[in-house]
């Protein structure tokens, strides 16, 4: 679980966001660009101070203005995929990979091999990163922060730089993250399909400041996840996700 | 095909250009990070300060350094009493070859830690890296090739200053007598051109080498960071 409160001044930009994320499934970060979106995500990575505020990732305080605290970002065990991937171009993805496995503390719960397995990559260790396509380059960014061992995975429109068919392909494979690593994501986008096909939660961004939080039915688009809860004479209880007032209508669609 | 003066003349030229650069480089690659990676307030200035020696007559930097060096000046007596003596030493040949090549060594090291993505920082933090731990598996590794170059720069430059190192540390053969101070030693005796001429040829071919040396180091940097 992932508490945020924090107040940052960016020129004549302010960030003022308080949200909180599950400690398992996947955070989207939705809004236009200049929203916040990656501000945000520098502010719980520790990169930059905030002027004001409080970040809590499970029991560990990263940041707390009231009280002084302010964990550097090597200690913050919170790993970082940007749009375009960062890779260390003197390494092999294999040296990419291990970089921060290398400096993680033991025991690891993340295995290489799992990783590497999971990601498609093991054909690639050894070569440069130079050689490698956008999606390539993705899916070792991917595995690089995984295997850092981290507490919580931030993605910065990760498929930003991507062309459609590849974002459907890493998208595919942050989908397998989730469900092999069970490891809280935030996952910053202004693409309301990502959100759909990835998120479990949404908090809507619109000029530096939170403006809803809830489900995925609150992205523009989304529908109410109707699930059958039993049966009642000839009709059926559904469950709707989210706030339903009472004699609401609601459309239902069966597909 | 070297006299063995000559091979003499040309072994304490390297000796005192080495030293230099051995000394004078990781300081400029300090301030060179320092410049290409923090902002604070009186850069500028500092910058200018930084590089003066590139702008005054060589001989106004040898004559500062005999104000601060010199056997009566503050810094000089201070050095004398832990036995160490600049004025007219190769040390000191080595510190004025030093101080005259050192805006050419911290702009080559500023530019070399400039071509390095600064976001890799950002990245190998997240990834457990601690700040000399960046340093030394991200920022170092990806400048090497302007740093080695930096290097070599400094080398040449430091191995044919002239003005400072006469000012402060004379024309001492065996000495302080770098190839430089040799040729000039040469040509003020009768019929010295010949000799000076060979010293020359051994200054040239050594400076060419080292910018050779630089340039194929600089066109190998920049093909690994165009990766």
């Amino acid at each position: 679980m992932i508490s945020v409160a924090v107040e940052r001044r960016l020129g004549a930009f302010t960030l003022d966001v308080a949200f909180e994320g599950p400690g398992d499934g996947v955070t989207a970060l939705f809004g236009p660009s200049g929203a916040g979106k990656s501000a945000t995500l520098a502010a719980i990575a520790g990169s930059g101070a905030v002027t004001r505020g409080r970040i809590v990732l499970g029991e560990r305080v990263l940041t707390d203005t009231a009280t002084g605290v302010f964990v550097r970002p090597p200690a913050r065990r919170i790993g970082w995929v940007f749009q375009d991937a960062r890779l260390f171009p003197h390494l092999k993805v294999e040296g990419n990979l291990r970089y921060g496995l290398k400096r993680a503390p033991l025991p690891h719960r993340i295995a290489f091999d799992h990783v590497v397995d999971v990601l498609d990559i093991g054909h690639l260790l050894a070569r440069g990163v130079a050689d490698l396509s956008g999606g390539e380059r993705q899916r070792v960014a991917l595995g690089r922060a995984l295997l850092s061992q981290p507490d919580l995975l931030l993605l910065d429109e990760p498929l930003a730089a991507l062309d459609g068919e590849r974002k459907a392909e890493i998208l595919a494979y942050i989908q397998r993250l989730k469900a092999d690593f069970r490891l809280p994501m935030l996952y910053v986008t202004h693409d309301a399909d990502e959100v759909r096909s990835v998120a479990d939660h949404v908090v809507l961004l619109e000029a530096g400041r939170v403006v809803a939080a809830g489900g995925v039915e609150i992205a523009p688009g989304g529908r109410r996840a109707a699930t059958i809860v039993g049966r009642d004479g000839d009709g059926v209880l559904l469950r709707v996700a989210g706030d339903v007032a009472a004699g609401e209508r609601v459309d239902l669609r069966v597909e | 095909m070297l006299t063995p003066e000559e091979w003499s003349v040309l072994a304490l030229s390297v000796s005192v250009a080495g030293r230099a650069v051995l000394v004078g480089l990781p300081i400029a690659l300090a301030v060179g990070w320092t410049m290409a990676r923090t902002r604070f307030p009186g850069r500028t200035l500092v910058d200018a300060v930084l590089h003066s020696s590139l702008f005054l007559p060589p001989v106004v930097v040898g004559l500062v350094l005999i104000l601060l060096f010199g056997a009566d000046a503050p810094l000089g007596k201070a050095l004398a009493s832990v036995g160490i003596r600049l004025i007219f030493t190769a040390n000191g040949a080595a510190l004025a070859a030093g101080v005259m090549a050192f805006p050419l060594m911290l702009r080559a090291c500023r530019q070399a830690i400039e071509s390095v993505d600064a976001r890799l920082d950002d990245v190998a933090a997240s990834l457990g890296a601690g700040f000399w731990d960046r340093m030394f598996s991200v920022t170092l590794p990806l400048a090497a090739p302007g740093l080695i170059a930096a290097a070599v720069i400094g080398f040449a430059a430091a191995l044919g200053e002239f003005g400072a190192v006469i000012t402060f540390a004379a024309n001492i053969p065996g000495e302080t007598q770098t190839l430089a101070l040799a040729i000039y030693a040469a040509l003020q005796q009768p019929g010295g051109e010949a000799v000076a001429l060979r010293l020359a040829g051994i200054s040239f071919t050594v400076a060419i080498a080292a910018l050779l040396l630089s340039e194929a180091l600089l066109a190998y940097g920049r093909k690994r960071a165009g990766a």
